[in-house]
């Protein structure tokens, strides 16, 4: 089990009313990481209408993400991304009864309350969008929303998680339809969690000072991390999956959940391609079932996609060294 | 008396954090038996209770018709399985189901549990909340519950009854073998309700 502590003493974000008499608390870790929690062994979708929201709903999507353009659309036109907006996201609320998050730019404080005020229930601080701060992230104790961050390292996600995050997402390389950057990035979490996890084992406190100079992060954080083995909150991964096979792989790898962007709504099977990669994600575990997803796609709709090696612009950098 | 065999339906949610409140509540009564996470009528077919987990009831419902687990699991209630929903497990257990903002929808339900739901009723994310309830009914005079986007139940049929309030809003109901509360009670330490559950499956097995 994920533990849900982690709180900080009088954070911002979290607030105490009462309601008939009765003390009521808003905002705490548990409910924040535990709506994340809600959300495992689902597939959460970018979506840019009302119309593509309800076609995820209708697929069973746990969630979705909106947008103002879908990340490979991003890509294409350049200049600078920012959150959708607020009519849209407001419009797709009042259409869907699945979780709906919207994405802000990397350290945009505003935009973030902005879209706390409007009500989304999560906040993806993303480098899909061109960030507004490349030095600081926002300090995400403050809201009541919870938000998640993308990361490509153990230490950048136990950065993130450190600042407040109630979610990781394990970053892929967003809008190229390839799905070879979460690959790598699932594998090298895995890999260092397995490294502190032995350290933890071993007994060796001064190893595990080191470890959290190196990742820049306290040492309780670096030590409960390395105690349970796993990230302290719950973790999907997302970033170029285009196909079934693509989540069911992932969700291999100890993915708690995914997230697609272009891949679905940039295919031009959206329908048949959303159902698919939910029921490939469920059902992972049996090849005959994913198969079974796989056929109801047709490879020739599937989004042309990138090699990740040439291109001019890698979103997943965004915000890493901070 | 053999050994109890109690699922987690595993579609989609917080499965996990059930399968360690469950065995935490088998280890402190005592009891012997296993914890499986199922998601297929062959596996709902063997089991003695199931818990039906928090996450989104709409996706559940529509994974759980599509593999044939939802056939299984409304045989599997009528015979007397004891079934405890959670949240989602609550809205997917319920005989009707509408959300607070969009209304209606044609989201698939077990129809089992004779009550009507208003999905999200105490608003979205930003407005869950922490409070401590108190169902004395089933022994639990006080539990914290942890709400989240939860749905509240609006309208009870003449079986059911009513285990727990909030704010005027019944949050906890009993109709025979279901019992579904609206908050997480996987979320926390206290495995009490849990036990209470593993209890009333203990007891129907014998």
């Amino acid at each position: 089990m994920i533990p849900l502590s982690g709180d900080l003493p009088r954070a911002k974000g979290v607030k105490s009313d009462s309601v008939e008499s009765i003390d009521v608390t808003k905002g705490t870790s548990t409910l924040k990481r535990g709506f994340a929690h809600m959300l495992k062994n689902g597939v959460v979708m970018d979506v840019t209408t009302v119309e593509q929201a309800q076609i995820a709903e209708e697929a069973g999507a746990v969630s979705v993400m909106v947008l103002d353009k879908l990340p490979s659309d991003v890509r294409k036109a350049g200049g600078v991304a920012r959150t959708a907006s607020i009519r849209i996201i407001q419009d797709i609320m009042d259409h869907v009864t699945i979780p709906v998050m919207a994405k802000c730019r990397i350290g945009h404080v505003y935009e973030a309350k902005v879209l706390a005020e409007a009500n989304v229930d999560m906040i993806d601080e993303s480098e899909v969008l061109t960030p507004a701060d490349e030095n600081h992230h926002i300090w995400k104790w403050d809201y009541t929303t919870p938000f998640v961050n993308g990361a490509r390292s153990l230490a950048e996600a136990l950065r993130r998680v450190e600042e407040g995050a109630a979610m990781i997402r394990t970053k892929g390389e967003p809008g190229t339809g390839n799905v070879a950057e979460a690959i790598l990035h699932i594998k090298k979490v895995n890999d260092e969690l397995r490294s502190i996890k032995a350290i933890y084992d071993s007994g060796d406190k001064q190893d595990l000072v080191r470890m959290a100079r190196e990742f820049k992060v306290s040492f309780d954080l670096v030590e409960e991390t390395a105690k349970i083995g796993r990230l302290p909150v719950v973790n999907f991964a997302a970033g170029g999956i285009a196909t079934p096979a693509d989540a069911a792989y992932l969700m291999s790898l100890g993915c708690d959940g995914i997230f697609v962007g272009s891949g679905i709504f940039k295919a031009e099977d959206a329908m048949e391609r959303a159902r698919a990669t939910v029921l490939a994600t469920t059902f992972w575990e049996d090849p005959d079932a994913v198969k079974e997803a796989q056929k109801m796609i047709n490879e020739k709709q599937s989004m042309l996609g990138l090699d990740v090696n040439n291109l001019e612009l890698r979103m997943q950098e965004r915000g890493g060294s901070a | 008396m053999s050994e109890l065999d109690i699922g987690i339906l595993a579609l989609q949610g917080d499965v996990t954090e059930n399968f360690m409140s469950t065995m935490m509540a088998m280890n402190e009564l005592g009891i012997d038996g296993s914890v499986n996470q199922v998601k297929t009528p062959d596996q709902i077919s063997a089991l003695d209770g199931l818990i039906i987990p928090g996450g989104e009831s709409t996706m559940m419902g529509q994974l759980s018709l599509t593999n044939g687990a939802m056939n299984s699991l409304k045989e599997k209630i009528e015979s007397g399985m004891p079934v405890l929903g959670i949240c989602a497990g609550m809205i997917l257990l319920s005989k009707n189901s509408k959300d607070r903002v969009v209304g209606s929808t044609k989201q698939p339900l077990l129809d089992a549990l004779d009550v009507e739901i208003e999905r999200n009723s105490f608003g979205r994310q930003k407005d869950s909340f922490e409070a401590e309830v108190s169902l004395d009914a089933m022994e639990i005079p006080s539990f914290q519950g942890v709400f989240i986007r939860a749905p509240a139940v609006l309208k009870t049929g003449s079986g059911v009854e009513t285990l727990g309030k909030f704010n005027e809003k019944i949050i906890a109901v009993k109709q025979g073998n279901i019992i579904a509360t609206s908050f997480h009670p996987e979320l926390t330490r206290d495995v009490s309700l849990h036990k209470q559950f593993v209890k009333m499956v203990a007891e129907s097995k014998n």
